[in-house]
């Protein structure tokens, strides 16, 4: 086990990258802590696989250092590295047992056969695979076949990190959340630090203690899950996570107040003076929006039930504004005024959270 | 894998090609020198360098006929081969019938079959119907290997075609030959491509039996080199370069479909 | 195959294909048995013989000797051109403009006319002018394929191993370009070495386009005719004589219909016999 550090790191897929686009990563620092559960979240072509492949050392980054503790493992390729990797699609060995599939990599390594046989059972016991022990892997559905990949990582028992890449992808929906708890269950068990790349905000926000979401080859927030949702650090946060979206309103700032629409709004941190030239934006979730007697004024425009609450969307000025509302709420007639709660209402310059400073 | 042995693996490759392209270049070699040259003396490249050999061949009408007859029936059993395979892969990649199996495993079993086992049975055949000495004789005998093997690489790729496909354009209400022709055929190019490249390739490199099948107006360009190596004396310079000529459509053909070949055996089932 | 859908009408699709192979494969065939159990002596006049003919071939020496020539020639080749050509596959770039370069450098011994693959060797092998000849002479060795039985099955021999093995090496590269990266870094995390990547990797996944290749080459090296016939003619002597070198000089040279036809029957079974031993053999352990 290990705590895994990221120092300056860049990488690019071609060979002399010029344009800030040729980047696949663009400068990052990362650490994840010892024992920790961790998601790394974002859409296709984020990055967040060419992040996964130089942690591991499948791929060596064109710049900037990868550190296990306080070892420099930037040179150290991928089997060197001690780490263990569930790919997206089931690898297991067809032609051999799950058992000779759980061995291998303790065989690999040279362990006395009494050690690999005591280690192959106690994790076949923990993945709820002794039944199969004998069967050809070959033969086993997809959800069993990506047990003994993980197996496979776990049976070694030097491992510094399990990193995941969308492991669920091709795992029936009522087997994904059976699997998932049993990869949760698995970190409280064994406390290994853990690294989970998926483009699912449920599977992220479900599995992980920090949730690092990436966009473009930069991570735009690291936090709690609680922290994605309250303080999105970026407006891409705040609209990639939650169901539905924040709400993002073009604002002005003049006389110490941002206004959206020429109503004045309060927010979380009292802005005091933004560049200019910048774009504005506010950003206000849904959950955090209630109506009110005063404040802006708006028209509904169209209600969706979504079970135990209803999203609402409204117009004003020609912009739209969503808020979640309770099932037996009562809706006010056509007229309305909107209220934003100030404690989780962000101005956002450029796309990052006033305060913030994209890196 | 180890580093010193990942450095020196392009050698094997690369010695590969040399040893292939050794006897290609020999017989250029030859093709471009003179008959007393080649008699005379051992030169690895040709001392008078003429042209003459290609010349005859181009000009004199009982080699040149040759290529065209060539041709002629190879196209001719390329287009056959492929109008009978077509319905009949997709006969069996979508729908089970009483001895489908049986008779996809006979199909194949006439690949098995020695052509030099058929060569005068299909002399007596081909004779008793009046069709000895045409291309269309040779075409049609040659279905007897390619067809097979057309069904069973179009088969594989047909299977990779999803069902939904066909029900989709069905419940569009497309009839069965407006959909197979507007849009199942567009979809498997690649196949019908692989399929037709060893339909050309293998009824290109025949000979036993498009010999055997003609005789003066259908005569194949192989069968003309056979009767200078045994009757004109021994005109090794024009003999190359006729056999030099029959390589360029094999080469051409494969430069078209180099990105497909591999493909095509992957994906046939067996 | 477990989507398809039950139809008899399927029936009229396959026909053209069953109508055009039966009249290809069926009545000629028909002939052979027809032949195979009869005796001639011209003028059309034929006498039913029962299975004389088999009894004779089965018995005789001429077939006997052909035919070990033909195993061992057979034997040979699988031996040299499938590791061969998997060798140069696993060494070949796996993508790329080099990857593009090497099959298509490599498939051009594939689209030659098989006669002229026999004149090509025959003239690079001819002792006095030809490259290899000359130049193994030149080097000491003894050579002359038109003399000596050693030197006509190796030139033989290396004639197939250029013919053939490049549809070993497209089989075996088709296979590999099939295998997804991830197994490849799954190995490297598994400390796997590229032994161990090989046996329990490529050569699973590579299975089914291997078993391809040795029917293939077993079915092609077993019927080679023609580029033998051009190269060696079956000398010096009898000792090239492969099987169909042998049906051939019988049918066509002697003109003796019946045990020619008897003979070829005989072939026919063998390699179907073969071919079933080698197909079951190599699918009997796969998962259903």
């Amino acid at each position: 086990m290990a705590r895994i550090g990221l120092k300056d790191l860049r990488h690019s897929y071609g060979p002399a990258p010029q344009a800030e686009s040729d980047w696949a990563l663009k400068r990052l620092d990362l650490s994840f802590a010892d024992g920790s559960a961790n998601a790394l979240l974002g859409p296709s072509g984020c990055g967040k696989t060419t992040l996964l492949n130089i942690i591991s050392g499948l791929l060596r980054p064109s710049e900037g250092s990868v550190w296990f503790d306080d070892r420099d493992v930037t040179a150290l390729p991928a089997d060197a590295r001690e780490i263990a990797q569930v790919f997206q699609f089931p690898v297991v060995y067809d032609t051999m047992s799950v058992y000779d599939n759980l061995a291998f990599p303790l065989r690999n390594r040279g362990v006395p056969a009494a050690a690999i046989d005591h280690r192959v059972r106690e994790i076949a016991a923990l993945l709820d695979l002794e039944d199969t022990l004998q069967r050809r892997a070959s033969g086993l559905t997809a959800d069993g076949k990506q047990k003994i990949s993980l197996g496979r990582g776990l049976v070694r028992s030097d491992v510094n990190v399990i990193m995941f890449d969308e492991p669920l992808t091709v795992i029936d929906p009522e087997l994904k959340w059976r699997l998932r708890s049993k990869l949760k269950e698995l970190h409280r068990r064994i406390g290994l630090t853990m690294i989970y790349v998926t483009h699912d905000q449920t599977e992220a926000l479900t599995f992980a203690d920090r949730v690092i979401v990436m966009n473009e080859g930069v991570v735009v927030q690291a936090g709690t899950p609680v922290e994605l949702f309250e303080r999105p650090q970026h407006t891409f946060v705040g609209h990639f996570i939650g169901s539905p979206g924040m709400n993002l309103l073009p604002a002005t700032f003049d006389g110490g107040v941002a206004r959206f629409a020429g109503h004045a709004v309060q927010m979380s941190v009292a802005p005091r003076a933004v560049p200019a030239n910048a774009q504005l934006q506010i950003g206000v979730r849904p959950e955090f929006v209630s109506f009110a007697d005063t404040g802006i004024p708006v028209s509904i425009v169209k209600v969706a039930d979504a079970g135990r609450f209803r999203v609402v969307e409204t117009r004003h000025a020609g912009f739209s504004i969503r808020l979640l509302v309770g099932e037996d709420a009562k809706l006010p007639s056509e007229r309305a005024c909107l209220r934003f709660d100030p404690s989780f209402t962000q101005l956002y310059v450029d796309g990052w959270r006033l305060g913030e400073q994209p890196r | 894998m180890g580093v010193p042995m990942n450095r020196i693996k392009w050698l094997l490759p690369l010695l590969y090609i040399l040893f292939v392209l050794l006897p290609i270049y020999w017989l250029l070699n030859m093709s471009f020198k003179t008959t007393n040259e080649i008699l005379g003396s051992f030169t690895l490249w040709p001392d008078q360098f003429t042209l003459q050999n290609y010349r005859t061949i181009f000009t004199d009408p009982t080699w040149y006929v040759g290529y065209l007859n060539t041709l002629a029936y190879v196209l001719a059993n390329t287009a056959i081969s492929l109008a009978v395979a077509l319905p009949a892969a997709y006969a069996f990649s979508r729908y089970r019938f009483l001895g489908d199996k049986h008779l996809f495993f006979w199909l194949l079993s006439n690949r098995m079959a020695p052509p030099a086992v058929f060569a005068l049975p299909f002399f007596q055949l081909y004779s008793a119907i009046g069709l000895f000495d045409t291309h269309i004789a040779v075409a049609l005998a040659h279905c007897l290997f390619n067809v097979p093997l057309a069904v069973w690489i179009l088969e594989g790729f047909m299977s990779g075609v999803p069902k939904e496909l066909d029900e989709t354009a069905f419940v569009d209400g497309y009839s069965f030959p407006r959909f197979f022709f507007r849009i199942f055929i567009p979809t498997i190019a690649a196949g019908i491509g692989v399929a037709a490249f060893f339909c050309f390739m293998f009824s290109w490199v025949e000979l036993l039996l498009a010999k055997t099948l003609t005789a003066v107006a259908a005569k194949p360009i192989a069968a003309t080199m056979t009767r200078t190596a045994s009757t004109s004396g021994y005109e090794l310079g024009l003999l190359s370069a006729a056999g030099a000529l029959t390589i360029v459509p094999g080469a051409l053909v494969i430069y078209f479909v180099r990105n497909y070949i591999a493909k095509g055996f992957a994906l046939g089932r067996v | 195959m477990s989507g398809r859908t039950p139809n008899q009408k399927a029936w009229w699709l396959v026909l053209p294909v069953v109508v055009l192979v039966a009249f290809n494969a069926v009545i000629p065939l028909m002939t052979v048995v027809n032949y195979s159990v009869q005796e001639t002596f011209g003028d059309n006049q034929f006498f039913f013989e029962g299975v004389t003919w088999f009894e004779q071939i089965l018995h005789s020496s001429r077939f006997h000797e052909a035919l070990q020539r033909q195993l061992l020639f057979t034997a040979i080749v699988l031996a040299i051109e499938l590791p061969l050509g998997v060798a140069i596959a696993l060494a070949m770039p796996r993508r790329g403009a080099w990857a593009s370069v090497c099959l298509v450098l490599m498939a051009m011994p594939l689209l030659i006319p098989w006669n002229v693959v026999g004149a090509m060797w025959n003239i690079l092998a001819l002792p006095d002018i030809g490259l290899l000849g000359h130049s193994l002479n030149a080097m000491g060795f003894d050579y002359n394929f038109t003399r000596q039985p050693l030197s006509a099955w190796l030139t033989l021999i290396t004639m197939d191993v250029w013919h053939w093995t490049s549809l070993v090496v497209l089989l075996a590269y088709a296979g590999l370009s099939a295998i997804p990266n991830a197994f490849y870094q799954a190995a490297r995390i598994d400390g796997a070495s590229g032994w161990a990547v090989f046996c329990f990797i490529q050569l699973p996944k590579m299975k089914r386009v291997l078993m391809i290749a040795v029917l293939l080459r077993f079915m092609d090296s077993f019927m080679i005719y023609t580029e033998a016939i051009v190269l060696t003619g079956g000398g010096p002597g009898n000792a090239t004589s492969l099987l169909s070198i042998d049906l051939v000089k019988i049918a066509l040279g002697q003109f003796d219909l019946g045990p020619a036809a008897a003979m070829s029957l005989i072939y026919f079974l063998i390699i179907l016999l073969l071919s079933w031993v080698f197909y079951t053999v190599m699918t009997r352990d796969e998962p259903q």
